[in-house]
C-alpha cells in the first residue's frame, strides 16, 4: 500500500478497549488524498470508535496514527482539527443558544481589530457556504428549533468551512432527504477531486457504492477486508459485514385484518398537521410515509398524548382517548416507539432491565416497592424473545449498539402487551442484520393480532412491510395506497405532490 | 434511498434574522420597564426618592452587587456557579483593610491590586476544582464558601478594622463622586462595559457561551473547555477581590463576617437579569440591571416604609417572576420557530 505519496492519515494496528469491551483490535486503515474510503460494518463493529480515534476524541491503547507517513498523536479534537481533519458526526453537535453562523465558525470566527469578531464577514461566509450547498438556511437564526435535517446541514457547512484535508462523515445521511443527500455527495466529490481524503460511513449500501472507491470492513472490532468498490457487489459487502448469509430483509407474512384497533378522526394540531383521519386494524401494518417534516411524527406524538391536539378525536378499541395524556393512552393499550431512541426512548444511564421495566412499573411492584427480581425476570424474558445481544442485563443501555438499544425500547413496550404499536423510524441507524430482525418481529406482532402503525422514511421498508401506505404532505394526509399498488413512484408522487398525487 | 424532498427555492429565510438578539433585548427591556415602574411609583409616593442623593445612594449600593453579578455571569454562562464570592469579598475586604491599617504608607493602588490577586487566587482554586478535578461547581464552591470564610475568621481572630485605622484617601474612594457619579459605580460600569464587550466580541467570550450551551459539543469543536472554565472562575474571583476592596472603602469598619450571605443576592441578580442558570445565554448587562433592580427595590421599600422582613419575600417573588418570564419567552420562541418551519415546508 505504501506507494508514494503516503496516505494523508492512516491507522496502523490500532487497538482500543473500554473496560472489558474490546472496541477495536489491531485495525489498520489508510486515507488517501483524492479518494473516498467507505467504512462498513454492523452496529457495534467499532466504526464510531475508529472515527473518534481519527478525530482525537479517544487515544488508541496500542498502535500508531500516521499523518503524511509520520507518527502523530492527537491529544484532543483541537489537534486533529489543526491537522486538517473535519468530522460530521452521526448526531448533530450544535450549540442551541447560538446562531447558525456562530455554530459554523466557533473558535475560528473571522476577526477584525483588537481581536473583535467580524460578524458581518462571518454572516457573509456562512451565507456563501449555504449558497454553495444550495440550502436556504438563515445564518442568523438560532440553532435551537432547527429540524434534524437542517442541523445536519449546518454540520456539513461547518466541515466544509474548514478546508479539510480529511473529511470524515459518520452516517451523515440518516436524517437527510434525497435532494440533500445528492447535494452532500456533490460537495464530497468536489472536495475529493480537490485532493481531500474522504472517510464515509453509512448503512445505505447504495450510497457507499455511489460515492466511494474503496471499502474497509470491520466486524466485532476486527479488520475483515479491504476491497476496491469496482471489484465487489453489495451482496459481497453484506456477507463481509455480517459473516453469514442473510435471510430476507423484508419477511412480511400475510395477515388477515381484524377489527379496528385505532381510529383517528379529523385530528388537527394548529400549525403542525390538519384534518388527519385514518384507521388501523388488528393484524395490519400501516405505514405512514412522507417527506421529513410532513408531520408524521407529530401525528404519532399527538395520538399517543405527548402533544395535545386542537380538534378531532382518537379511539383505541372503540374507546375515546383523552387528549394530552400518555398514561391514558397506555392504559388503553397504545405504545409508541419514538424516533429518537437516545433522547426519548431510553434512559441511557439506567440498566437494560430497568429500562425495560420503566413502562410497566405497576407490574413489577411488590406493595410500594419495585421488585428487582420481577424486573429481572421481565427483562430476561424479553431479551431472549428479541435476541438482545448483551453481556449483562445490569449494564447501562448506552454500552449497547444502536440496534440492540432499539430492541430494548421495543421490549419495554411489548412487555405491556399493547393492542396498538406505533413505531417511528424503527430501523434508523441500525445495521442490516438487526434491521431484518426488527422487520420479522413487526411482522410476527401483526400476525399475532397487534395493530402496527409504522412511520418510515425508507421507501423499501415502507413498500416491503406495509399492508397499506398512508402518505402525508405538508401536514395533511394526501393518499392511501394499498399494498398491491404501492410502488416507489406512487408513494413519491403523493409525498411530493408532483405528477397526479397518488391513488 | 430516501424519499426525495423538494426544498423551497434558495431564497434566504429572513424572518429569523436576529431572533437570538431580539429575545435578549426583550428580556433586558423587561427589567428596564420594571425599574421605570419602581421609580415611578415610589417617586409618586415620595418625591425625595428621585432626588440626587437618593439616586446616588442606590447606585452606590448596587455597585458592589453589580460587580459581583458581572463575574458570576461569566461563570453561570458556562453552566457552572460560584457560591464562594461572598467569602472572597469578605476575605479580601478584611485582608485589604488590615494591611492598610498596619502599613498606612502603602500606596492604595498596591493594596487594591493585592485584593484582586487574592481574589484571583481563590478563583483559581475554584476553577481547578471544577475544571481540572471535575467536582460539580455547586459542591466545589459550596466547600470553598466555607473554607475561605474559615480562613477569614482564623486570620481576623476576632479583630475588627475600624475606619479610623485606615487612611482617608482610601475611605474617600468609597464615597467620592466623579462628575456627580460615585466612583464605585463608575468602576462597576467600567468593568461591566469591558466584560460585556469581551463576551460579545472575542472568540474566548463566545466560547464561554458555547461551553454552557452544549458542553459535549464544545469538546468536539476543539474548544479548550478546561482552560476557559478555569479562566471564568479566576475572573469571577478577581472581581470579587476588587469588590472586597470596594467594600472596605465603602463601609470603613470591617470584620471577618463582612459580606456574609451576599452570594445569594448576586445569584438572584443574575437570574432576574435573564442569565440562564443552565448556561449558554444571558448578558452581563442584564445581570447588572438585575442588581440595580434588586437594590432599587430594597431602597424603595425603605422609603415606602414597608417592613424590612417583607422585602425578602418580594425579592423571592421577583426571582420566580423572572423565571416564569424566561419560560414564557422560550415557549413563544419555540412556537415561532415551529410555525416558521411549517411555513417553510410548504
Amino acid at each position: 500500500m505504501a506507494d508514494s505519496p503516503p496516505p494523508v492519515l492512516a491507522l496502523r494496528e490500532v487497538s482500543k478497549s473500554f473496560g472489558a469491551v474490546r472496541a477495536l483490535r489491531e485495525v489498520s486503515l489508510s486515507l488517501i488524498a483524492g479518494e473516498a474510503l467507505a467504512l462498513a460494518g454492523e452496529n457495534g463493529a467499532g466504526k464510531s470508535t475508529l472515527v473518534k480515534i481519527l478525530s482525537g476524541v479517544h487515544r488508541p491503547d496500542a498502535g500508531r496514527l500516521l499523518l503524511d507517513g509520520e507518527p502523530v498523536e492527537f491529544h484532543g479534537p483541537a489537534d486533529a482539527q489543526a491537522a486538517g481533519v473535519a468530522v460530521i458526526y452521526q448526531e448533530p453537535t450544535l450549540f442551541p443558544d447560538l446562531t447558525v453562523a456562530e455554530n459554523i465558525f466557533m473558535g475560528r470566527q473571522p476577526r477584525g481589530r483588537l481581536g473583535r469578531i467580524d460578524r458581518r464577514a462571518m454572516r457573509a461566509q456562512a451565507a456563501a457556504l449555504f449558497t454553495r450547498l444550495g440550502v436556504p438556511l438563515d445564518p442568523e437564526q438560532p440553532a435551537r428549533g432547527l429540524s434534524i435535517a437542517d442541523q445536519q446541514l449546518v454540520e456539513i457547512a461547518k466541515a466544509l468551512s474548514r478546508d479539510a484535508r480529511v473529511l470524515i462523515m459518520d452516517e451523515p445521511t440518516a436524517a437527510l432527504s434525497g435532494n440533500e443527500v445528492t447535494r452532500l455527495f456533490g460537495v464530497a466529490r468536489s472536495l475529493r477531486e480537490q485532493g481531500c481524503a474522504v472517510l464515509f460511513i453509512s448503512h445505505r449500501l447504495d450510497e457507499i457504492f455511489d460515492l466511494c472507491q474503496r471499502v474497509t470492513t470491520l466486524r466485532d472490532g476486527g479488520h475483515v477486508a479491504d476491497d476496491r468498490i469496482a471489484d465487489i457487489i453489495p451482496d459481497d459487502l453484506v456477507r463481509r459485514m455480517v459473516g453469514r448469509e442473510l435471510g430476507a430483509l423484508f419477511p412480511k407474512q400475510d395477515a388477515v385484518p381484524g377489527e379496528v384497533a385505532l381510529q383517528v378522526r379529523r385530528l388537527t394540531r394548529e400549525g403542525v398537521f390538519t384534518d388527519v383521519s385514518f384507521e388501523v386494524r388488528r393484524g395490519e401494518i400501516v405505514a405512514l410515509a412522507g417527506l421529513v417534516g410532513a408531520g408524521r411524527s407529530e401525528v404519532a406524538r399527538a395520538v399517543f398524548g405527548v402533544d395535545r391536539w386542537d380538534a378531532g378525536s382518537v379511539q383505541v378499541g372503540g374507546r375515546a382517548l383523552r387528549p394530552g395524556s400518555p398514561a391514558a393512552s397506555m392504559a388503553l393499550g397504545l405504545a409508541l416507539v419514538p424516533e429518537d431512541r437516545r433522547q426519548q426512548g431510553l434512559v441511557m444511564e439506567l440498566s437494560i432491565e430497568r429500562n425495560i421495566a420503566l413502562a410497566g412499573l405497576a407490574e413489577v411492584r411488590h406493595g410500594p416497592l419495585i421488585s428487582r427480581a420481577a424486573e429481572r425476570v421481565r427483562a430476561a424474558d424479553w431479551a431472549q424473545r428479541l435476541q438482545l445481544r448483551h453481556r449483562s442485563l445490569a449494564d447501562a443501555v448506552d454500552v449497547l449498539s444502536g440496534g440492540n438499544q432499539q430492541k430494548v425500547v421495543l421490549a419495554k413496550w411489548l412487555a405491556r402487551q399493547p393492542s396498538v404499536l406505533i413505531v417511528d423510524e424503527p430501523t434508523r441507524g441500525i445495521d442490516v442484520a438487526t434491521k431484518a430482525e426488527v422487520h420479522r418481529l413487526l411482522s410476527e406482532l401483526a400476525v399475532g393480532g397487534i395493530a402496527v402503525l409504522m412511520i418510515s422514511s425508507e421507501l423499501p421498508e415502507v413498500l416491503g412491510m406495509a399492508d397499506r401506505v398512508l402518505v402525508m404532505r405538508e401536514g395533511r394526509l394526501v393518499a392511501e395506497i394499498p399494498r398491491g399498488t404501492a410502488t416507489e413512484e406512487t408513494v413519491m408522487a403523493a409525498a411530493t405532490g408532483i405528477g397526479g398525487g397518488g391513488a | 434511498m430516501t424519499i426525495t424532498a423538494k426544498r423551497p427555492g434558495a431564497t434566504l429565510r429572513d424572518s429569523g434574522r436576529g431572533l437570538v438578539e431580539r429575545v435578549a433585548r426583550v428580556r433586558e427591556l423587561g427589567i428596564v420597564v420594571a425599574l421605570a415602574v419602581l421609580f415611578g411609583v415610589t417617586g409618586a409616593v415620595n418625591p425625595e426618592f428621585l432626588g440626587l442623593d437618593s439616586l446616588r445612594d442606590i447606585l452606590l449600593n448596587s455597585a458592589i452587587i453589580a460587580m459581583l453579578a458581572v463575574g458570576q455571569t461569566l461563570v453561570v454562562i458556562t453552566r457552572n456557579v460560584d457560591l464562594s464570592v461572598s467569602s472572597v469579598v469578605g476575605l479580601s475586604a478584611f485582608g485589604g483593610a488590615l494591611v492598610l491599617a498596619d502599613n498606612p504608607g502603602l500606596p492604595i493602588v498596591v493594596v487594591i491590586a493585592g485584593c484582586v490577586l487574592l481574589g484571583a487566587a481563590c478563583g483559581a482554586i475554584n476553577g481547578l476544582l471544577v475544571g481540572a478535578a471535575k467536582v460539580p461547581a455547586l459542591v466545589a464552591t459550596l466547600g470553598t464558601l466555607y473554607a475561605f470564610r474559615g480562613i477569614d475568621y482564623a486570620w481576623a481572630g476576632g479583630r475588627q478594622v475600624n475606619a479610623a485605622d485606615m487612611p482617608d484617601s482610601f475611605l474617600s474612594l468609597g464615597s467620592r463622586p466623579v462628575l456627580g457619579v460615585p466612583l464605585l459605580a463608575l468602576a462597576a460600569i467600567a468593568v461591566l462595559l469591558a466584560v460585556g464587550w469581551m463576551l460579545r466580541n472575542l472568540r474566548s467570550g463566545r466560547e464561554l457561551y458555547a461551553i454552557g450551551s452544549n458542553p459535549a459539543a464544545a469538546v468536539l469543536a476543539g474548544i479548550p473547555v478546561r482552560k476557559r472554565v478555569i479562566t471564568a472562575f479566576v475572573a469571577s474571583g478577581a472581581l470579587a477581590g476588587l469588590a472586597g476592596a470596594m467594600w472596605a472603602a465603602r463601609f470603613g469598619t470591617v470584620d471577618a463576617a463582612a459580606a456574609t450571605g451576599k452570594e445569594l443576592d448576586v445569584i438572584a441578580a443574575v437570574v432576574v437579569g435573564g442569565v440562564a442558570i443552565f448556561g449558554g445565554s444571558g448578558t452581563v448587562y442584564g445581570a447588572a440591571l438585575g442588581a440595580l433592580l434588586l437594590t432599587g427595590i430594597s431602597s424603595a421599600l425603605a422609603v415606602l416604609r414597608v417592613d424590612a422582613l417583607a422585602q425578602t419575600a418580594i425579592n423571592g417573588a421577583l426571582i420566580i417572576a423572572a423565571i416564569v418570564l424566561d419560560r414564557l419567552l422560550a415557549l413563544r420562541v419555540a412556537a415561532a420557530l415551529r410555525r416558521r418551519r411549517y411555513r417553510d415546508a410548504r
